[in-house]
C-alpha cells in the first residue's frame, strides 16, 4: 500500500517534471514555429538566478516563483528583439540561431559560474509514508505544474491578451487587419515563453543540479513532449506528458531507470508513427 | 593567371601548409604531451588537473629544466569525447612526437589510449584514482585502486552501519562495473551482505524510482561509486528525500572532482570517502603547495583529489628523468623502477617496481559543511590488488588489464 502511494507520487512528478519541462517550448514552439534550441540553457538561466538569488538572501519560494521567471523572461525579450524577431517563419534559421545562442550561453555559464558552483537544497524535507521517505519536493512539483496548466488555460481562453495572441498565432495577417500589432504579440509570446523555462529550470535546480551543460538533459524530453502534443497548447501538453511520464516511471520501477528513458523514447517514436502532427489532433480535437 | 593555375597554387600552398611541421633538434624544448578533458562533462576534473601541470611545468622550468632544457606543454582538450583521446593520442605520437603522454580521466580515455601509446613507445602516466589490475611497461599509474581505497573504505563504513547489508550503485562502465565487483568481495570479505547492484548511464540524472527501491529492500549501507555531474543528483535526491539521515552513504568516487563543494553542506554531511589527499591535510609539504597554487591561481578553490594526483605524475617523471640522465624510454622507466620515491603534498608516494603503481598514504574521510575531515591515516599502502597478479619484473613483456572474477 504504502509503495503504491511511493510509485503514484513518482509517477504524477515525473508527468508534472514534463510538462514544466515543456511549457516554455509549447509556447514558443507550439504557437510561433520558432525552434528554440537554447531552452535547455533558458531553463539553466533561471537555476542560475535562484543560486544567486538565494545567496544574496532572497527567500527561495521567492526566488523560484517570481525572480527567475522575471529575469528570464527579460533575458527572452532581448534575445527576441537581437536574434529571433528577424527569423520568424524561417523555421531551419531559427535553429541555427538558437543553437549558436546555447552554445554561447553555455560558455557565459562557465566563464561567470564555474563547474564547481554549489547549488541549492530543496527547501522541503523529507515526508514519510509508512515505511517509505519520499522526497517533499516532488510534491511541490506537482502543484506547480498543476498551477502552471490551469494559469495557461485561464490567460489564453479567459482574457483578452489571450484571445488576441491566438488569432494572431492563426492569422497573424487578420489580427493586423484588425488593429493588433503582431510584431509585438511575438515579442510578448516569446517573453512568456522564456519566462516559462526560467520557472522551469528554477523549480528543478534543487534536485537536479545545475551546471553549465545541464540544459543538454532536457531539450530532448522538451522536444519530444511538445512535438507529440500536437497543435493544441494546454491538451497536447498534458496528454503527451502523462502518456510519456506513465510509460517512462512504469518502465523505471519495473525495470530501471534506463529502460524507463528508453521506453520513454520508444513510445514517443510509436506515438510519432499512429499520429504524426501530434496527439491532439486526433484526441481531443479543438480544444486549447 | 588561369583557373587552373589559380586552382593549382592555391592546392599546393595548402598541402604545404598541412605538412607536419619538422621536430625540434635535439637542444631544443622537452615536449611533455598531455590529453584531458577542459571542456564538456568531465571538465571539473580535467581543469584543475590542467592547472596542476601547468603549475608543475612552470616550477620544473623556473629550477632551471630538466637536463638543462625547458620543457614545454603540448596539450589537447578531449572535450569529455573518447574519440577524442584516441585521435589526440595519435596526434601526440606521430605529428608531435612528444617526450611523455600525461592524461586520461575516466577509466575507458585511459583504455582508448594505452596501446597507441605503447605501440608508439611513449612513456604514459595516468594520473587518476582507477579499478586496479593494468599490468603494462608502458605505463605508470599512482591513483589509488580498489585495494588501497575500497578494502579499507568499506570495513570502515560497514562499522557505522546498523547492519550488514549492503546496496551498490555504480556508474555503468569498466571502471563502475569492475570497482562493484570489489565492492562486494570486501562486503563479503568483513561479514556483510550485497543486496543489490545497479549501474547508471553516465547522463541518469532522474533517480527517484532507484531510491523508491532501495528502500524496499531496506540495506543497512549505500556504496556509491557514481561519477559525474547527472550522478551527483543521486547525492542531491538522497538528502531531499531526507534518507541521508537514515542509511549511511559512501562513495569511492564523490569528491575526486570537489563535488562535495557542490552539493550543499545538507546534502554532503555524512557521506565516507578515502582517499589519497585532502586539502585539509596539515602538513608542510601540503600548506607550500597550496601557497604556491594560490600565488599561481589566486585560492585553492579548484584543488582536489586528482589534480594534486596529476601533480605528482609530472613530478614523479620528472624525477626519473633527472634520474636517468636521459629522455630514452627505457633509461627513464629504469629509474623510475628503481624504488623511486618523492614526497609531495599527499605525503611520499613511491613507485612500485613489479606494477608501475604507487605505494601512498590512504586518509578516511567525512564529508562535513563542504570539507572533508580525516578521520584516520593509513600510511604507505602497497598496491596489493595489483600486485596479486602483475609482476612486471618477472614478465616484462605483460599487457593486460586483470579482472576481478567473482
Amino acid at each position: 500500500m504504502d509503495l503504491a502511494v511511493v510509485i503514484l507520487v513518482e509517477v504524477l512528478y515525473a508527468i508534472a517534471s514534463l510538462v514544466l519541462i515543456s511549457a516554455g517550448l509549447a509556447v514558443v514552439f507550439g504557437m510561433m514555429k520558432v525552434i528554440n534550441l537554447a531552452h535547455g540553457e533558458f531553463m539553466v538561466l533561471g537555476g542560475y538566478t535562484v543560486i544567486t538569488a538565494v545567496g544574496l538572501g532572497v527567500n527561495i519560494f521567492v526566488a523560484m516563483l517570481i525572480v527567475a521567471p522575471l529575469v528570464v523572461g527579460l533575458f527572452g525579450l532581448i534575445v527576441e528583439r537581437l536574434v529571433f524577431r528577424h527569423l520568424y517563419g524561417r523555421m531551419i534559421d531559427t535553429m541555427l540561431a538558437s543553437w549558436g545562442l546555447s552554445l554561447m550561453m553555455i560558455g557565459a555559464f562557465k566563464m561567470i559560474f564555474g563547474n564547481t558552483q554549489t547549488g541549492v537544497t530543496g527547501p522541503i524535507p523529507g515526508l514519510t509514508v509508512g515505511d517509505y521517505q519520499i522526497n517533499g519536493y516532488n510534491l511541490f512539483i506537482i502543484v506547480v505544474s498543476l498551477l502552471l496548466l490551469a494559469g495557461m488555460l485561464a490567460v489564453l481562453r479567459g482574457t483578452r491578451a489571450g484571445l488576441i495572441a491566438r488569432g494572431t498565432m492563426q492569422r497573424s495577417d487578420m489580427a493586423a487587419a484588425m488593429g493588433h500589432s503582431p510584431d509585438r504579440i511575438y515579442m510578448t509570446t516569446f517573453a512568456v515563453g522564456s519566462a516559462l523555462a526560467g520557472l522551469a529550470g528554477a523549480v528543478m535546480a534543487p534536485l537536479v543540479g545545475i551546471v553549465p551543460t545541464a540544459g543538454a538533459g532536457f531539450i530532448a524530453k522538451a522536444f519530444i513532449t511538445v512535438i507529440a502534443g500536437g497543435p493544441s497548447l494546454v491538451t497536447g501538453l498534458a496528454t503527451a506528458s502523462g502518456a510519456f511520464g506513465l510509460v517512462n516511471q512504469a518502465f523505471s520501477f519495473l525495470v530501471s531507470p534506463v529502460i524507463g528513458d528508453v521506453a520513454l523514447l520508444v513510445a514517443a517514436v510509436v506515438l510519432l508513427r499512429l499520429m504524426p502532427k501530434g496527439i491532439t489532433t486526433r484526441f481531443f480535437r479543438g480544444r486549447l | 593567371m588561369n583557373r587552373r593555375r589559380f586552382l593549382t597554387t592555391t592546392s599546393a600552398a595548402a598541402g604545404a601548409l598541412m605538412l607536419p611541421r619538422a621536430s625540434f633538434a635535439q637542444d631544443g624544448a622537452i615536449k611533455f604531451g598531455s590529453v584531458l578533458d577542459v571542456s564538456g562533462i568531465f571538465d571539473a576534473y580535467g581543469t584543475p588537473m590542467d592547472m596542476a601541470q601547468r603549475l608543475a611545468i612552470s616550477e620544473i622550468n623556473a629550477a632551471g629544466g630538466l637536463l638543462g632544457r625547458q620543457v614545454e606543454i603540448v596539450s589537447y582538450d578531449t572535450q569529455s569525447d573518447m574519440a577524442l583521446y584516441t585521435q589526440y593520442a595519435q596526434q601526440l605520437t606521430r605529428q608531435d612526437q612528444v617526450d611523455v603522454v600525461q592524461g586520461g580521466i575516466l577509466s575507458a580515455s585511459r583504455e582508448a589510449i594505452r596501446q597507441t601509446l605503447r605501440r608508439a613507445e611513449t612513456l604514459y602516466f595516468y594520473n587518476v584514482q582507477y579499478e586496479g589490475g593494468v599490468c603494462d611497461r608502458n605505463i605508470f599509474i599512482n591513483g589509488v585502486t580498489p585495494a588501497q581505497q575500497a578494502e579499507v573504505l568499506i570495513p570502515w563504513a560497514l562499522s557505522r552501519a546498523a547492519g550488514k547489508k549492503v546496496y551498490i550503485l555504480a556508474a555503468d562502465y569498466n571502471y563502475g562495473q569492475i570497482t562493484a565487483r570489489w565492492i562486494q568481495k570486501y562486503v563479503t570479505d568483513n561479514g556483510g551482505e550485497t543486496v543489490g547492484v545497479d549501474f547508471f548511464p553516465l547522463d541518469v540524472a532522474d533517480f527517484g524510482s532507484t531510491i523508491a527501491r532501495i528502500q524496499t529492500v531496506a540495506p543497512d549501507l549505500v556504496v556509491a561509486p557514481l561519477v559525474g555531474g547527472a550522478h551527483l543528483s543521486f547525492f542531491r535526491q538522497w538528502a531531499a528525500a531526507g534518507m541521508n539521515t537514515r542509511i549511511p552513504l559512501a562513495s569511492t568516487t564523490m569528491g575526486v572532482g570537489n563535488e562535495h563543494k557542490v552539493l550543499t553542506a545538507e546534502e554532503g554531511n555524512g557521506i565516507m570517502v578515502a582517499y589519497n589527499y585532502s586539502q585539509e591535510l596539515d602538513t608542510p609539504a601540503n600548506n607550500a603547495f597550496k601557497e604556491r597554487w594560490t600565488a599561481a591561481y589566486g585560492d585553492t578553490s579548484a584543488i582536489h583529489e586528482i589534480a594534486v594526483s596529476h601533480y605528482m605524475g609530472v613530478q614523479l617523471w620528472a624525477e626519473g628523468v633527472r634520474r636517468a640522465g636521459s629522455l630514452d624510454r627505457m633509461a627513464v622507466i629504469e629509474a623510475l623502477e628503481n624504488n623511486l620515491s618523492i614526497e609531495g603534498p599527499s605525503g611520499v608516494m613511491t613507485i612500485d617496481p613489479q606494477t608501475h603503481h604507487a605505494t601512498l598514504d590512504v586518509h578516511l574521510m567525512e564529508v562535513r559543511d563542504q570539507k572533508m575531515n580525516v578521520v584516520e591515516s593509513l600510511s604507505q599502502r602497497p598496491p596489493v590488488d595489483t600486485q596479486a597478479v602483475c609482476n612486471l619484473i618477472t614478465n616484462p613483456d605483460d599487457n593486460t588489464q586483470y579482472e576481478i572474477q567473482i
